[in-house]
C-alpha cells in the first residue's frame, strides 16, 4: 500500500498529509495550495485569522468538501475523501465547530445515531440505548449530562461535549477538531485536553484549531500557521507576538493595548443588591472611562447579570442607577433608551439580523433619526454606516452584503457599531471575543480602550482570564450570582482571577 | 436499599423526561378525554342516556379515514414539509375502488393492494420532486393535488360505482367497533417507525437537514420515503372512505387535505418538523370527529358548523401553545 510511487521519503509516513490543496468559493480563494502534515502520536494546532483557510482544510480532510486541486494522503497513500462516510472509513473523524447535533432528539439518540442497539424485530431498544449512552459518558468522566435529555435543553458547553464524545467513541485514528474549546468553560477545556493527551498516548493523530494562544501552547506539539489560504510554516516553538505577526502580516508590538488612565470620574452605572434568577444581592459601580471586568467560572450568573442590566432577563429585587438616577429597566427598549447596550457572545441568535445587510444592521437602532415622515433617507443611512465601518475597521465587501458573510469578529464589530451610532455610553460586552481570531481580538481591545477614553463605561465579561487581567481597571469575580472578590489593577494577573473564582467553587465536569 | 432508591429516582426521572419531551402528545390525549366527556355531556342532555356501542362504532368508522391520512401527513410534517395532495390521493383511491372492486376475494384483495401501491407511487412522485427536484413541498403537492384530483374525476366522472358490502363490513363493520383493530395497527406502525432506521432518518431530517447529512444520513432517501408513506396511508384512507360511503365519489376526499393537517396540529405535532408523536395524531383525528359530534348534539345550526370548528381549533392551538410553554419552562 505504502510502496506506491506516492510514498513519502521519510521512514514512517505521516498519518495525514494535505499537499497543495486549493479550494475556492465563488470568487474567494479559501485555500491556495496549502500543504501540511501531522503524525501519529502528535497534537497539531492550526492557527490563523478567520478566513485563513483552517476550517476549509479541516473540512477537506474530513470529507465535507472536495478540493479543487491538491492531494490528501493517509499514511503515505493517496486517497480521495469524497464524503464524511469515506473519511470515517479511513479512521478520520471530525468534531465540527458548527454543531451537528439534532436538537429535538435525546443525547442518547445523538450519541448512538445509526448504531442504535436493536431488540425484538430489529426495533431500536430505547432503554438499552440510554444505558449505553450513560456508560459511554461515564467512561469518559462525564456525569452531568443526562442521556435522556433533549439536546435542546443542554447548555452550549454540554452540547460541545456531546459532539466531542460522539466522535471519540468511534475510536478515530485521526481526530480533527475545529475550534473545540470556543464554547467550553475552563473545566471542560481541562477535560478535553486530558482526553487529547490520552489519545496522543494511544498513538493517535490529533489536529485542532483554536484562537486561544494559551491552549495552543498548552497542548500542541507542533503549530502550523496559515494566512490567506496558504501555510507559512510549521513550528515546534514560537512565541505569541511572532505568531500574531505571521498570522496578520503586520508587526504587532503589544497584543494588549495600554489601559487608559482612570480619573476619579462620576459613576455611570450603579447596581445595588440586584437579585433575580441566577443573580443574588449583587452590587457594582461602573465609572465613566472605566473598563470593569467581570470574571469567574461559567454558570455563576454572569450571563444573567448582563442580560438583566439590558432588560432581557427578569429582576426581582435591587436597584439600578444610571447617571445617579434610579431607573427601571424592564425591556431592552428601556435599556437602549438609557444608553445601555449589550453585545452578547452568541451573535447568531442575539442582536444581528443575519440575512440583512451590514448597512441595515448598523443603522437599525437609529432609523427614526435617519427618517423623515417615516421614510428612511438612504443617503443619510449610508453615510452613518460608512463612518462606522471605517472607524471600527469592519472588514466587509460592502454595506449591502448580508452580515452573515462577515467573520465572527467583524459581526461583533457591527453590533458594537450599531450601539455607538445609537450613542450608548454604557457598553455591556459579554464574552465578545469568544471564537474571534487573534487579529480581530486585538482590534476589539484597541476599540474598547478608545471607547473608554471617550468617556464611556465598559462592563466586560470574558471567559478568558488573561484578557480580563490585561484590559480591566478592576475585576469583579462572581460566584453563585454575587461578587465574591474584587481585584484592583494594574497588577491583576489571570492566576489571581482564576484562584478567586475556584475558591470553594464546585467543578462542572465530574 | 440504596440501589432501590437509585432505581426509583431513575424511574421518576424517566417519567418527567417523557412528560417534558412529549407535551404535545400529552395535551392531545388530554384533549381527547375532554372531548369525550363533553360529548357524553351534550349527549346526555339531548338523549337522557350515555352514548353506547352504536355511537362508538360510528365514531370509529367515521374517523378511520382521517386517522390514516393524518398519520400519512404526520410522516411528511416530521420532515418539515406539508403534503397537500393527501385529498387528491384519497379521491383517486376512492374512485378506483368504486369502479374496480368486485365481490370476489381475489378482486377485493388484489385491487386493494393495487390501489395502495398506486397511492404509494403518487407519494413517491411528490417525494422525488421535492427531494431531487429541490422544490418546495407546498408547491409540489399543491400541483399534484390538482393532478390527482383530475385523474380521479377521469376515473369516476359521476358519483357512482359500488363497493361490495362484504368489503365495507371488513373495513368499517357497522355492527361493532371492530375498526378499532385498525387504529391499533396504525399505532403499531408508528411505534415501529419511531424505532426503525427510517424513523431515525426522517426525524433527523426534520431536526436539521445539514446536521442529519453530517451524521451520514441519506436525507434524500428519507424525504422520498416520508412522502411515499404519506401516499400509501392516503391510499388506505381512500379505501376506508369508499367503504364507509359504500359507493364512490371522486370529490369526497378533497376536504381531507386540510383536516389531515388539523389532526396533525391537534395531535401536538410541530409544523416546523422533527417533533411530535403519531399517537397524538390519532388522538387529534378523533378529537376532530368528536367536535363535529358535539356540535351536532348541541343543536348548532349546521350553517355555523364550520365557524365553530374553526373557533375550537384556534382555542385548542392557543391553549396548547400556552400550556406547553409552561410545561417546558418547568422541566
Amino acid at each position: 500500500m505504502s510502496a506506491g510511487p506516492s510514498a513519502t521519503s521519510g521512514p514512517i509516513a505521516p498519518a495525514i498529509e494535505g499537499i497543495k490543496l486549493s479550494k475556492a468559493f465563488g470568487g474567494v480563494q479559501a485555500l491556495a495550495g496549502a500543504s501540511f502534515s501531522a503524525s501519529r502520536g502528535e497534537v497539531h494546532a492550526l492557527v490563523g485569522e478567520n478566513g485563513a483557510g483552517k476550517s476549509t482544510l479541516i473540512k477537506i480532510l474530513g470529507g465535507r468538501l472536495r478540493p479543487d486541486a491538491g492531494q490528501v494522503r493517509l499514511a503515505g497513500a493517496n486517497v480521495q475523501i469524497a464524503s464524511p462516510d469515506a473519511a470515517h472509513g479511513h479512521g478520520v473523524w471530525t468534531v465540527f465547530q458548527e454543531l451537528t447535533l439534532l436538537p429535538w432528539m435525546t443525547v442518547a439518540e445523538n450519541l448512538l445515531i445509526r448504531r442504535e442497539p436493536r431488540g425484538t424485530l430489529r426495533l431500536i431498544d430505547r432503554a438499552r440505548m440510554a444505558e449505553q449512552a450513560d456508560a459511554v459518558l461515564a467512561g469518559l468522566g462525564i456525569h452531568h449530562i443526562d442521556p435522556r435529555a433533549l439536546v435542546e435543553d443542554l447548555s452550549l458547553a454540554q452540547r460541545q461535549i456531546v459532539e466531542i464524545v460522539r466522535v471519540i467513541v468511534q475510536d478515530p485514528d485521526v481526530l480533527l477538531l475545529d475550534e473545540p474549546t470556543s464554547s467550553l468553560g475552563e473545566n471542560e477545556v481541562k477535560w478535553l485536553f486530558g482526553l487529547i493527551r490520552d489519545l496522543r498516548r494511544g498513538n493517535k493523530c490529533i489536529i485542532f484549531t483554536s484562537h486561544r494562544w494559551n491552549e495552543i501552547t498548552d497542548v500542541a506539539d507542533r503549530i502550523t500557521i496559515f494566512r490567506n489560504g496558504g501555510e507559512l510554516g510549521t513550528f515546534a516553538e514560537i512565541d505569541e507576538t511572532r505568531a500574531v505577526t505571521l498570522m496578520t502580516g503586520q508587526q504587532v508590538d503589544a497584543f494588549y493595548p495600554e489601559r487608559p488612565p482612570l480619573e476619579a470620574a462620576r459613576p455611570l452605572l450603579q447596581v445595588r443588591g440586584l437579585t433575580g434568577p441566577g443573580v443574588s444581592e449583587l452590587s457594582l459601580t461602573l465609572r465613566a472611562g472605566e473598563i470593569l471586568g467581570v470574571g469567574g467560572l461559567a454558570g455563576h450568573g454572569h450571563r444573567e447579570l448582563f442580560f438583566s442590566l439590558f432588560g432581557a432577563a427578569p429582576i426581582s429585587g435591587g436597584e439600578i442607577l444610571v447617571n445617579g438616577r434610579r431607573v427601571r429597566i424592564s425591556s431592552p427598549r428601556d435599556a437602549i433608551g438609557l444608553g445601555i447596550a449589550l453585545v452578547p457572545e452568541d451573535r447568531k441568535t442575539e442582536g444581528l439580523i443575519l440575512p440583512m445587510s451590514v448597512g441595515t444592521n448598523l443603522t437599525l437602532a437609529i432609523l427614526p433619526q435617519l427618517s423623515a415622515l417615516g421614510i428612511i433617507s438612504r443617503n443619510r443611512e449610508g453615510r452613518a454606516a460608512r463612518n462606522m465601518v471605517s472607524k471600527l475597521k469592519i472588514r466587509t465587501p460592502g454595506l449591502r452584503n448580508p452580515v452573515q458573510q462577515l467573520s465572527g469578529g467583524n459581526q461583533q464589530k457591527v453590533l458594537l457599531a450599531r450601539w455607538l451610532l445609537a450613542d450608548s455610553h454604557i457598553l455591556l460586552l459579554y464574552d465578545v471575543t469568544r471564537g474571534v481570531d487573534v487579529a480581530t481580538k486585538h482590534e476589539i481591545y484597541e476599540l474598547m480602550t478608545s471607547l473608554v477614553r471617550e468617556g464611556r463605561g465598559v462592563l466586560f465579561y470574558s471567559s478568558d482570564a488573561e484578557e480580563l487581567a490585561h484590559l480591566s481597571h478592576r475585576v469583579l469575580v462572581m460566584r453563585e450570582g454575587h461578587v465574591a472578590a474584587e481585584l484592583e489593577g494594574p497588577g491583576i494577573t489571570a492566576e489571581d482571577i482564576v484562584s478567586a473564582a475556584v475558591r470553594e467553587a464546585t467543578s462542572l465536569v465530574d | 436499599m440504596s440501589t432501590e432508591a437509585a432505581i426509583e429516582r431513575r424511574r421518576t426521572g424517566r417519567l418527567s423526561h417523557f412528560l417534558g419531551q412529549n407535551v404535545g402528545l400529552v395535551l392531545a390525549l388530554a384533549m381527547l378525554v375532554m372531548a369525550v366527556v363533553l360529548y357524553c355531556a351534550v349527549y346526555w342532555v339531548e338523549q337522557a342516556a350515555l352514548p353506547g356501542m352504536f355511537e362508538l362504532t360510528s365514531t370509529v368508522n367515521n374517523t378511520m379515514s382521517l386517522v390514516l391520512c393524518g398519520m400519512g401527513q404526520a410522516f411528511v410534517v416530521v420532515t418539515r414539509g406539508l403534503d397537500l395532495s393527501v385529498g387528491g390521493v384519497m379521491d383517486l383511491a376512492n374512485a378506483l375502488a368504486a369502479v374496480h372492486i368486485k365481490d370476489t376475494v381475489g378482486s377485493m384483495v388484489g385491487w386493494s393492494l393495487i390501489i395502495l401501491a398506486i397511492g404509494a407511487a403518487l407519494g413517491l412522485v411528490n417525494g422525488l420532486l421535492v427531494a431531487i427536484g429541490r422544490l418546495q413541498p407546498i408547491l409540489v403537492t399543491l400541483a399534484t393535488l390538482s393532478i390527482y384530483q383530475g385523474l380521479a374525476i377521469r376515473v369516476l366522472p359521476q358519483p357512482g360505482g359500488s363497493i361490495p358490502p362484504v368489503y365495507s363490513s371488513v373495513l368499517v363493520n357497522p355492527n361493532g367497533p371492530s375498526a378499532l383493530v385498525y387504529v391499533l395497527v396504525v399505532a403499531l406502525i408508528w411505534y415501529a417507525f419511531r424505532r426503525s432506521s427510517l424513523g431515525v432518518a426522517i426525524f433527523a431530517l426534520g431536526n436539521d437537514e445539514q446536521a442529519a447529512r453530517a451524521n451520514g444520513i441519506d436525507t434524500v432517501r428519507a424525504q422520498v420515503a416520508a412522502f411515499t408513506l404519506s401516499g400509501l396511508m392516503s391510499g388506505a384512507a381512500g379505501l376506508f372512505l369508499a367503504a364507509t360511503a359504500t359507493a364512490g365519489d371522486a370529490t369526497t376526499g378533497n376536504g381531507f387535505t386540510l383536516s389531515s393537517i388539523v389532526a396533525v396540529v391537534l395531535g401536538g405535532m410541530n409544523l416546523f418538523g422533527g417533533r411530535g408523536s403519531g399517537i397524538g395524531v390519532i388522538a387529534g383525528a378523533f378529537v376532530t370527529t368528536m367536535i363535529v359530534n358535539i356540535l351536532f348534539f348541541s343543536n348548532i345550526d349546521p350553517l355555523y358548523q364550520s365557524f365553530y370548528e374553526g373557533l375550537f381549533l384556534v382555542i385548542a392551538v392557543v391553549l396548547g401553545a400556552l400550556i406547553s410553554r409552561l410545561m417546558r419552562r418547568r422541566s
